[in-house]
């Protein structure tokens, strides 16, 4: 099953051209460029984990794909994403976000009955990738 | 279809493309430099050339840019390298156009695989610009076969090499220092397209320098001081320690002083011509004039 995520998550995957693109849009406005990734694409898996520091610094998309291409080698079977920090007081969040690398087999996610009192059910979501190891033999 | 050239000479382009702009400007802000600013020039006429050629199918190879400057200290190397980035943008040879100076402490870090992130930190940052080394020969300490400089020195080779659309290196340092460092690494200097070598500054040029400083802090001389002053060049380059225009700052801040205190003794109001004239005994007051006598 085809995660999408973010921003562009109708599209199909962006090419590294295109990445390169929207990377220097963001930086033209002044955003901070970070890259995360994470095993578990839980649509409430909100904190990915960094991949090197949030790049405050960097002035042009070239600096930015480095750091992409080695995210990408380090983690190939992983969900990358490329977040945008706009610093502007009073936003102070990440304002674009988008998937660049996902696994080559996405197992999606297991629907979670479980029986409440009263015969109501709750339904959860888990991702199969999460599953399929244990804690410690995730990362 | 037509040809879609527009018949412009050559001349109107150059004229046209902002870089009869930025070397009019370089000419105005640095004082002599000749076999740079010809350099520059060189290179803005080949990236145009380039450009026309782009037009006509032809084969255009954006040049390496990779350069070295060494000469004397205080011959302008780092003045010219910041300004280099500017120009570079202009030129549309780089894409931000922001420069990264960096010395051997922010490339080569301290312990067993520190240097390498470290240095590409610092290429990441540079990325779309210029990338300035001072003192570059630092780098590369044939003393210690274990320095990490030398692990630095292959990723910065590694990067000129893989994104020289993205990045321009620069080296700068003094002359024979430079010449032992490129000598112990070829793979640096194949690389390096433009050796530039920043000539001593004549008596004249460092006159005019010191008139732009002056000019730039709203001071000025009168005609004593500036015979006076002149005489100080005279004696001041055959003393040792000479840095040029770094010399010539030195001094200037010194005449300040005395100028300032001079200026304070009065029991008059000051007028502006008192707050900006610097005197002969301003400078006369210089060491400089004692040991010239006394030698």
């Amino acid at each position: 099953m085809r995660i999408t995520q973010g921003t562009f998550s109708f599209l199909p995957d962006l090419s590294d051209e295109q990445i390169g693109k929207q990377v220097e849009y963001c930086l033209d406005k002044g955003w901070a460029i970070g890259i995360e990734y994470t095993d578990d694409p839980h649509p409430r898996n909100t904190y990915w984990d960094m991949f090197g520091m949030p790049m405050f610094d960097v002035r042009d998309a070239a600096g930015i794909m480095l750091e992409v291409t080695a995210c990408r080698k380090t983690f190939p079977q992983h969900y990358i994403r490329v977040t945008a920090f706009d610093s502007t007081h009073g936003t102070e969040s990440v304002v674009l976000s988008f998937i660049i690398n996902r696994p080559a087999k996405e197992p999606g996610f297991r629907l979670i009955r479980s029986e409440e009192p009263g015969r109501t059910i709750r339904y959860s979501i888990e991702s199969y990738a999460v599953q399929a190891h244990a804690e410690g033999e995730r990362y | 279809m037509d040809n879609p050239t527009p018949a412009t000479t050559p001349k109107a382009l150059w004229e046209g493309s902002g870089v009869r702009t930025v070397l009019d400007k370089l000419n105005a802000e640095l004082i002599g430099l000749t076999p740079v600013k010809r350099r520059i020039a060189d290179i803005a006429a080949l990236l145009l050339v380039d450009k026309l050629r782009q037009l006509e199918g032809l084969q255009s190879q954006p040049p390496s840019l990779h350069m070295c400057f060494t000469g004397n200290p205080g011959t302008g190397k780092t003045t010219v390298a910041m300004r280099m980035a500017e120009v570079l943008k202009q030129l549309g040879y780089v894409r931000k156009g922001h420069l990264v100076a960096v010395t051997r402490d922010d490339l080569v870090g301290q312990f067993i695989g520190h240097t390498a992130p470290k240095t590409k930190e610092i290429i990441k940052k540079a990325m779309g610009g210029v990338l300035f080394i001072d003192e570059a020969y630092y780098l590369y300490r044939p003393e210690n076969e274990r320095d990490y400089g030398q692990e630095a020195i292959e990723i910065l080779l590694q990067a000129m090499e893989n994104h020289r659309d993205d990045l321009v290196v620069i080296l700068a340092g003094y002359k024979d220092r430079m010449d032992t460092f490129f000598s112990s690494n070829p793979g640096m200097a194949s690389r390096i397209a433009h050796n530039i070598d920043f000539p001593d500054y004549s008596e004249g040029e460092l006159m005019q320098i010191a008139d732009l400083m002056l000019e730039r802090l709203n001071y000025h001389f009168d005609d004593d001081a500036r015979a006076a002053f002149a005489h100080y060049i005279h004696l001041r380059r055959q003393q040792p320690h000479f840095a040029n225009a770094r010399s010539i700052r030195n001094a200037l801040d010194r005449i300040r002083l005395r100028h300032a205190t001079r200026v304070l003794e009065a029991d008059h109001a000051l007028t502006r011509e008192q707050l900006t004239t610097l005197q002969a005994a301003d400078i006369l007051a210089s060491r400089v004039f004692n040991s010239g006598a006394s030698h």
